[in-house]
């Protein structure tokens, strides 16, 4: 069955996101680093995927490829059908420090990015834009505080809006919840997956959290550890949206799915 | 009220005064009268502690001076003279008093001295104003130059000329090695190219340059009438204090954050934008470390610089009362010390205010 889903291919119009390939090597005075080889992976358009797998497996480098951040040493990655050149807004990252800029407020640090998506708007269309996905993010009455003045959960909502403000085809989340406490990291789950559930954006997320993957995700996408880390299994989840904490946790085959991530995961 | 004096304060840097602040209100008495205590009280503890030593150490030296003088005239001109030596200093006469550290008393009779000195050029300068406002009058009709007052400068003038001497040459400085330091910092290539010149100027001394910059001011400014002592001046300033500011607003630049600018990157914001919404926001507080250090060296060769450029100012000022050698000389030198590390002081309460009003990191300093 493992198998199956991991040589899944789809109709080429269904696809958003493409690795071919992928491979990943970093020169080190011992000789070649090889990150990654053979990475295949398909994601489907208003999908939603989590990556997990240990610690230097190399999930960051294949997300900030994916982003444009990093260079691709072989193969390639196609955002519908086009191979990408650098990084762009067609691909919104959040990452794992907010990364706002301190010294603007949050409504500032969104319209950063919406000024440059839609420059011919007008004004107000832009200033709606930014004010729309704030309040989203439950930001209502914070629009013009500074960015260092608020907590790293605030932060980090302001980092989804920004992302979700420029209209990206694919969004890449790096772990953007590894940093706060677990009450924070289950309220901003609520805030992404509802805000999600409307924009249905293409989502590639890390984790390192087993619940959190099956909580938010279509597929889990387990990664085998480096070097020459690739694709180990992938699990759908086949939970109906909009999803809640309640139903998931309740639903029979939750732990299942669960002792299926931990399984592989102690391997 | 109370918060806003609070908020003011601790802005301009005084913020040990909030304590007292809030004893004064009534708020927490017990734990305000400690902090107090500590922060206001300790200090002026050490003031107290530093002038008794000071006064001590003064007192012991001008006692062995005078001993010593006494000696000398014993042996050289008999005991009658020695005697005669003896009750001149006693008495507190000019012409025989030991040479030496002037005691703190001394010191401030001198500073009101030269206030003094400050306010009769003041009326000297108006009387000479009104004395040749008609002929003036004439002398401008006719087409030839007014009757300036060519008279020595006060104390307080030559602070005035100073300060101003170190605000070109900071304004100089700020100037040149900003511009540059954007630039370099933001290409690596640039940067390993210009490295040697940087690291190679940088320990130079203010006096070679004030050498070097009075070989070129010279010969360029032979046939205007323009000030050239003052030109001379400001720009070594200028030039002797800008290595600060130019390899921190390199270093500031070229290592901004890298989450900043993989937004930038993932934003795709132009060159233009890059600089002006990212890296500069993300260096400034790094430039103004640099800028700070820039005035504060500034401030410090500046009175090395006067001295030898002859131009008008505090280093002229000590110059001369050291050559001078008169009796209130050293307790004017003293002033003169007192008088720069005040200013000293303030211009960097003034930097670091500004700093705290522009730059995004408020806890940055201090």
């Amino acid at each position: 069955m493992e198998t199956t889903a991991l040589e899944q291919k789809f109709a080429p119009n269904e696809v958003m996101l493409d690795l071919k390939d992928l491979k990943k090597v970093y020169p080190t005075p011992k000789g070649d680093y090889m990150v990654l080889e053979g990475l295949n992976l398909q994601v489907k358009k208003e999908e939603f995927i989590t990556i997990i797998g240990h610690s230097g497996c190399g999930k960051t480098t294949m997300l900030s490829m994916i982003a444009g951040l990093n260079e691709i040493s072989g193969g390639k990655i196609a955002v519908l059908g086009a191979s990408i050149k650098g990084p762009g807004p067609d691909r919104g990252v959040i990452f794992q420090a907010p990364s706002l800029m301190p010294w603007m407020t949050a409504y500032e640090n969104v319209m950063l990015g919406v000024k440059k998506v839609f420059p011919h708007g007008t004004k107000k269309e832009r200033a709606d834009i930014c004010k729309y996905y704030l309040s989203k993010v439950g930001l209502d009455g914070s629009f013009h505080k500074r960015a260092s003045e608020l907590s790293q959960g605030m932060q980090q909502r302001v980092g989804i809006a920004r992302a979700f403000a420029i209209k990206p085809k694919v969004l890449l989340l790096d772990e953007p919840f590894g940093m706060l406490d677990s009450l924070t990291r289950g309220e901003l789950q609520d805030v992404l997956i509802e805000i999600w559930n409307k924009e249905k954006i293409t989502a590639v997320m890390i984790t390192h959290d087993v619940d959190e993957a099956i909580f938010l995700s279509d597929r889990v996408v387990m990664m085998t550890s480096g070097p020459k880390a690739k694709i180990g299994d992938i699990l759908p989840i086949e939970f109906e949206r909009p999803r809640s904490r309640k139903t998931v946790l309740a639903h029979d085959d939750y732990y299942e799915y669960r002792k299926h991530l931990i399984d592989f995961l102690e391997h | 009220m109370k918060d806003a004096i609070i908020k003011g304060l601790r802005f301009i840097g005084l913020g040990f005064f909030e304590p007292l602040v809030r004893l004064i209100s009534g708020e927490d008495s017990k734990k305000n009268s400690i902090e107090t205590l500590k922060k206001i009280v300790a200090p002026i503890a050490s003031i107290l502690l530093f002038l008794g030593v000071w006064y001590s150490g003064s007192k012991s030296l001008y006692n062995t001076e005078a001993n010593y003088k006494i000696a000398k005239v014993l042996k050289e001109q008999g005991a009658e003279e020695a005697n005669k030596m003896k009750d001149c200093i006693a008495s507190g006469d000019v012409s025989c008093q030991p040479n030496t550290l002037p005691s703190p008393l001394q010191v401030w009779e001198s500073y009101k001295l030269l206030l003094k000195d400050h306010r009769k050029i003041g009326e000297d300068k108006e009387a000479f104003k009104v004395k040749t406002a008609s002929l003036n009058e004439k002398r401008i009709a006719q087409g030839k130059n007014p009757i300036v007052y060519t008279g020595r400068p006060s104390f307080v003038d030559q602070i005035k000329t100073s300060i101003k001497t170190v605000f070109a040459g900071f304004l100089l400085a700020l100037l040149i090695a900003t511009p540059i330091g954007i630039i370099i910092g933001l290409s690596d290539t640039l940067r390993t190219s210009f490295n040697w010149l940087i690291q190679i100027l940088k320990p130079v001394s203010p006096v070679v340059w004030l050498l070097l910059v009075f070989m070129i001011v010279k010969t360029l400014t032979k046939d205007s009438t323009s000030d050239t002592s003052f030109i001379i001046s400001f720009i070594s300033v200028g030039l002797c204090s800008m290595w600060a500011t130019l390899v921190n607003t390199a270093m500031g630049v070229s290592s901004v954050d890298k989450d900043y600018i993989n937004v930038a990157k993932v934003l795709k914001l132009g060159t233009f934008q890059k600089i002006f919404k990212v890296i500069l926001p993300a260096s400034l507080p790094l430039i103004f470390t640099g800028l700070r250090i820039t005035l504060s060296v500034a401030w410090m060769v500046l009175i090395a610089i006067e001295l030898l450029a002859q131009s008008p100012g505090l280093g002229s000022f000590v110059w001369e009362e050291f050559q001078n050698g008169a009796n209130d000389s050293n307790s004017k030198i003293i002033v003169a010390m007192f008088v720069i590390g005040f200013i000293g002081f303030l211009l960097d309460r003034i930097m670091l205010t500004i700093q705290k009003f522009i730059s995004f990191d408020k806890n940055e300093g201090i």
